[in-house]
C-alpha cells in the first residue's frame, strides 16, 4: 500500500509553514535564505508527488528549473552576504537601515 | 514456515551481498595503506613496515588496535555534537557510493551446477533447487540503479561536510584553514570532474555505471580512454584534488597546518578520518576504471569463456580489481614523487585551466556525438 | 506497506529537521539541519520513483549550496544569532502566518482525500532520465534556454557583488564618476557631492 497523494502535500506543506514562520522569525540573513530554500523543497516535493500520481514527467522538470533557480539565488544571495557583512560586520537584517530617513 | 522465509530471502540474499561487499572493499583499504608505506619505502630507499608478520602483512591489524587503545582526546571548547558527527559523515559518505558499484558481468546460473548433486536429499534437495532458480541471472551489484554516475558524484560532494564541520567544530586556527581549504578545493574540482563525466555520459547514453560498461563493449574502441582521453586526464586529476591526495592534500599540509582538519582527532575518530580518505581513493579509482577503462570488461576473453558463466565472470572480476589497484598504486607513486601545490596556484589550475578544459571537452564531443547520429 | 512506513519515517525525520532549523540560534547547526531535510526529502523522492530527481537533489542542495552556506558561515566566523530587539510585533505576524498556512495545509489534506483516489502505475516511465531528458530538449526547450541565461546571469553577478578593486582600478572607477558627474553638472548645472 502506497501513502496517499494527500499525506505528500501535508508534508510539504508543513514543511512551507515551517520556512515561512522562519523566514519571519530569524534575524540573520543566512537563516532566511535557509529558511526559503526549505520553502522551495517543500513546493518540489508537491511537483514530485504529483508527476508520481499522474505519471507525467512535466512535475519533475519544474522540479529542475526550480533547483537551478535556487542554486542561482545561492550564488547571488550568498554575493549579497557576503558584501554586506564587509560593511557592515554582520549579517543581522536590523542592521541593514542604512537607506533608512 | 517455507512462505516466511521465501519472503525473506531477498533480504538475505541482500545482506549478504552487503556484507561481502562491505568487507572486501575494506579488506582492500586496509592492505592500500600497508602497500603505500611499502611502496613510499621502497621509492625513498627503505624497507618500510617489516616487524609485523612475514613482510609486514599484519600491519594494519596492529594499526587498528593502536587506533582502539589511544586515548581519546576531546578539545575543551570543541562544539561537541558537530565534533563527533563529522568523522561519521566524511566514512559514511565514503563507504556508500560501495553499493552501486558493478564488481562484475552478470552469471546466467551461479549455482545451476549443484542442482544435480541434490536433488536426492529429502528436504534441502528442493530448497537449494529453488535458491538456484532465483538466483538465475545474478547482477555482481548490489543496488542497480538509473542513475549511478549522479549517485556516486552526489555522495561523494556530501563528504565535503565531515571535513568541513571536522575543521569548525574542533576550535583550532589550523582545523579551520584545514577546513576552509579543503571546502574550497573541493567545490572547485567538483565541477571539473563533472564536466570531465559529462562527455563518458554522452558517448554512452546512459547514467547507469552497468549501461556504461556495455556501452563501452559494443563501441568501436572498446574503452573510453581513447575517444575521452582528455576527460581521463582531467578526472584523473580532479580525483586527486577531491581525495585531497599529494599534490593536493593541502587541507593536510603538514609542514603548514600541522594535519590540517583532523589536528584535534585522536584514536578512533582519527582512524574514520584516514579509513574515510583510503576509501574515497577506492571509489574515484572505481569510478576511473568503470567510466574510462571498461570496468570489468577484458577484450576478447568473450573468445575464451562464454559470457555468463561462472569463469568468465571470476575473471573479468578479478581484472576490475586489477585496474582498480594499478590506479592505486598510481597514487602512491604519485605520492612518492611529486610535492604539494601552492593554494593559489591550486585555485587558478583548477579555475582557468582543468575546467575550461573540460568544458571544450563536452563541447567537443557534442559535436562528434551529433555528426555522428545524424 | 514498507513504503508508507518508509514515508513516515523520512517526513517525520523531515520535519524533525526543518523545526531544529529554525529553532536554533547557531547558523551552523541550522545548515546542518536542513541538509539533513534535504537528504529526507532525497529520500522521499527515491519513493517516488524519481531516483533522477533524487540525485540531483544531493548533488545540487546538499552537494553546493548547502557546501556553500557551510563555506560562508566559517569563513565570516559567524557567532549565535542576537536575540530579537526590536519588530517584537513580528512574533505575532508569524505566529498568524504559520496559523493560517497550517489550516490551509489541513484544508487541502482534508480535500485531496475526498477526491477520487488516483492509482498509481508501478510501471510508469515517467522518472526515468531518458524521458526527462527528451522533455527538456522538445517541449520545455525555451525554459531551458531561460535556466540557462539566469545561471550565466547569476555567475555574472555573484562576481561582480564580491569584487574587492585594487587601489588603481578603485581610483579608476572614481575619476570615472567624478568625470561623469562633471558633465552632468555643466549640462544640468546641477552639483552633487560624491
Amino acid at each position: 500500500m502506497e501513502p496517499s497523494l494527500a499525506s505528500y502535500l501535508a508534508l510539504s506543506g508543513i514543511l512551507f509553514t515551517i520556512g515561512a514562520v522562519g523566514v519571519i522569525f530569524k534575524r540573520n540573513a543566512l537563516g532566511m535564505f535557509m529558511c526559503i530554500e526549505l520553502m522551495l523543497n517543500a513546493v518540489n516535493l508537491t511537483f514530485v508527488a504529483f508527476s508520481r500520481y499522474y505519471a507525467d514527467t512535466t512535475g519533475q522538470l519544474f522540479v529542475f528549473m526550480v533547483m537551478s533557480v535556487a542554486a542561482a539565488e545561492a550564488a547571488v544571495g550568498l554575493g549579497i552576504i557576503i558584501a554586506f557583512f564587509r560593511n557592515r560586520i554582520s549579517i543581522d537584517v536590523d542592521d541593514a537601515s542604512i537607506l533608512r530617513n | 514456515m517455507e512462505s516466511a522465509l521465501k519472503t525473506a530471502f531477498p533480504f538475505i540474499v541482500y545482506s549478504v551481498g552487503i556484507l561481502l561487499a562491505f568487507q572486501g572493499v575494506l579488506m582492500i583499504v586496509a592492505y592500500t595503506v600497508l602497500a603505500e608505506r611499502k611502496v613510499l619505502g621502497w621509492i625513498q630507499g627503505r624497507i618500510g613496515p617489516n616487524r609485523v608478520g612475514p613482510w609486514g602483512v599484519l600491519q594494519p591489524f596492529a594499526d587498528l588496535l593502536k587506533f582502539i587503545f589511544k586515548e581519546d582526546i576531546v578539545p575543551d571548547k570543541s562544539t561537541r555534537f558537530v565534533y563527533f558527527l563529522a568523522p561519521l559523515v566524511a566514512l559514511t559518505c565514503a563507504l556508500l557510493p560501495i553499493v552501486v558499484y558493478p564488481f562484475g558481468p552478470r552469471i546466467a546460473d551461479p549455482l545451476g551446477w549443484l542442482v544435480p548433486y541434490v536433488t536426492d536429499w529429502p528436504t534441502l534437495g528442493p530448497a537449494i533447487s529453488w535458491i538456484a532458480e532465483q538466483a538465475r541471472n545474478m547482477p555482481l551489484t548490489i543496488a542497480q540503479i538509473d542513475v549511478g554516475v549522479l549517485f556516486v558524484l552526489g555522495i561523494t560532494s556530501v563528504g565535503v561536510y565531515g571535513i568541513a564541520l571536522a575543521g569548525w567544530s574542533s576550535n583550532s586556527k589550523y582545523s579551520l584553514m584545514g577546513g576552509l581549504r579543503s571546502s574550497a578545493q573541493m567545490i572547485s574540482y567538483e565541477l571539473a570532474m563533472g564536466a570531465s563525466v559529462l562527455g563518458v555520459v554522452m558517448l554512452a547514453g546512459t547514467l547507469d555505471l552497468n549501461g556504461i560498461i556495455h556501452a563501452q563493449i559494443t563501441s568501436p574502441f572498446r574503452w573510453y580512454i581513447i575517444p575521452q582521453f582528455i576527460g581521463f586526464v582531467v578526472f584523473l586529476i580532479a580525483a586527486f584534488a577531491e581525495t585531497n591526495r599529494v599534490p593536493f592534500d593541502l587541507p593536510e599540509a603538514e609542514t603548514e597546518l600541522v594535519a590540517g582538519f583532523h589536528t584535534e582527532y585522536s584514536a578512533l575518530k582519527f582512524a574514520l578520518f584516514f579509513m574515510a580518505e583510503y576509501v574515497n581513493m577506492f571509489t574515484v579509482s572505481v569510478m576511473c576504471t568503470v567510466l574510462f577503462l571498461g570496468g570489468w570488461y577484458v577484450p576478447g576473453l568473450s573468445h575464451i569463456f562464454e559470457p555468463g558463466s561462472i569463469p568468465y565472470a571470476l575473471v573479468s572480476h578479478v581484472a576490475f580489481i586489477g585496474k582498480i589497484c594499478a590506479f592505486l598504486f598510481f597514487y602512491i607513486w604519485v605520492r612518492g614523487t611529486l610535492p604539494r601545490f601552492r593554494f593559489d596556484q591550486l585555485m587558478n589550475f583548477g579555475w582557468k585551466f582543468l575546467l575550461p578544459l573540460a568544458l571544450a571537452n563536452v563541447i567537443v564531443t557534442i559535436f562528434v556525438v551529433y555528426l555522428l547520429n545524424s | 506497506m514498507a513504503s508508507t512506513v518508509l514515508f513516515f519515517l523520512f517526513a517525520g525525520f523531515a520535519i524533525a529537521c526543518a523545526i531544529s532549523m529554525v529553532y536554533h540560534k547557531n547558523p551552523l547547526y541550522s545548515a546542518i539541519s536542513l541538509v539533513g531535510v534535504f537528504i529526507a526529502l532525497s529520500c522521499i523522492y527515491v519513493t517516488l520513483a524519481a531516483p533522477f530527481i533524487a540525485a540531483v537533489q544531493i548533488l545540487i542542495y546538499a552537494g553546493a549550496i548547502m557546501v556553500l552556506v557551510v563555506f560562508v558561515i566559517m569563513l565570516l566566523n559567524l557567532d549565535e544569532d542576537k536575540p530579537l530587539n526590536r519588530l517584537r510585533y513580528l512574533y505575532a505576524v508569524g505566529g498568524g502566518l504559520g496559523l493560517i498556512l497550517l489550516v490551509q495545509t489541513f484544508f487541502i489534506f482534508y480535500a485531496v482525500m475526498r477526491a477520487p483516489q488516483q492509482s498509481v502505475d508501478v510501471e510508469q516511465t515517467a522518472g526515468k532520465t531518458l524521458s526527462i531528458g527528451q522533455a527538456m530538449y522538445t517541449e520545455y526547450l525555451l525554459p531551458v534556454e531561460i535556466v540557462g541565461v539566469l545561471l550565466l546571469m547569476a555567475i555574472i553577478g555573484g562576481v561582480i557583488l564580491v569584487r574587492r578593486l585594487e587601489p588603481g582600478q578603485l581610483r579608476l572607477v572614481v575619476n570615472e564618476e567624478l568625470d561623469r558627474r562633471n558633465e552632468e553638472q555643466e549640462k544640468d548645472d546641477f552639483r552633487v557631492a560624491l
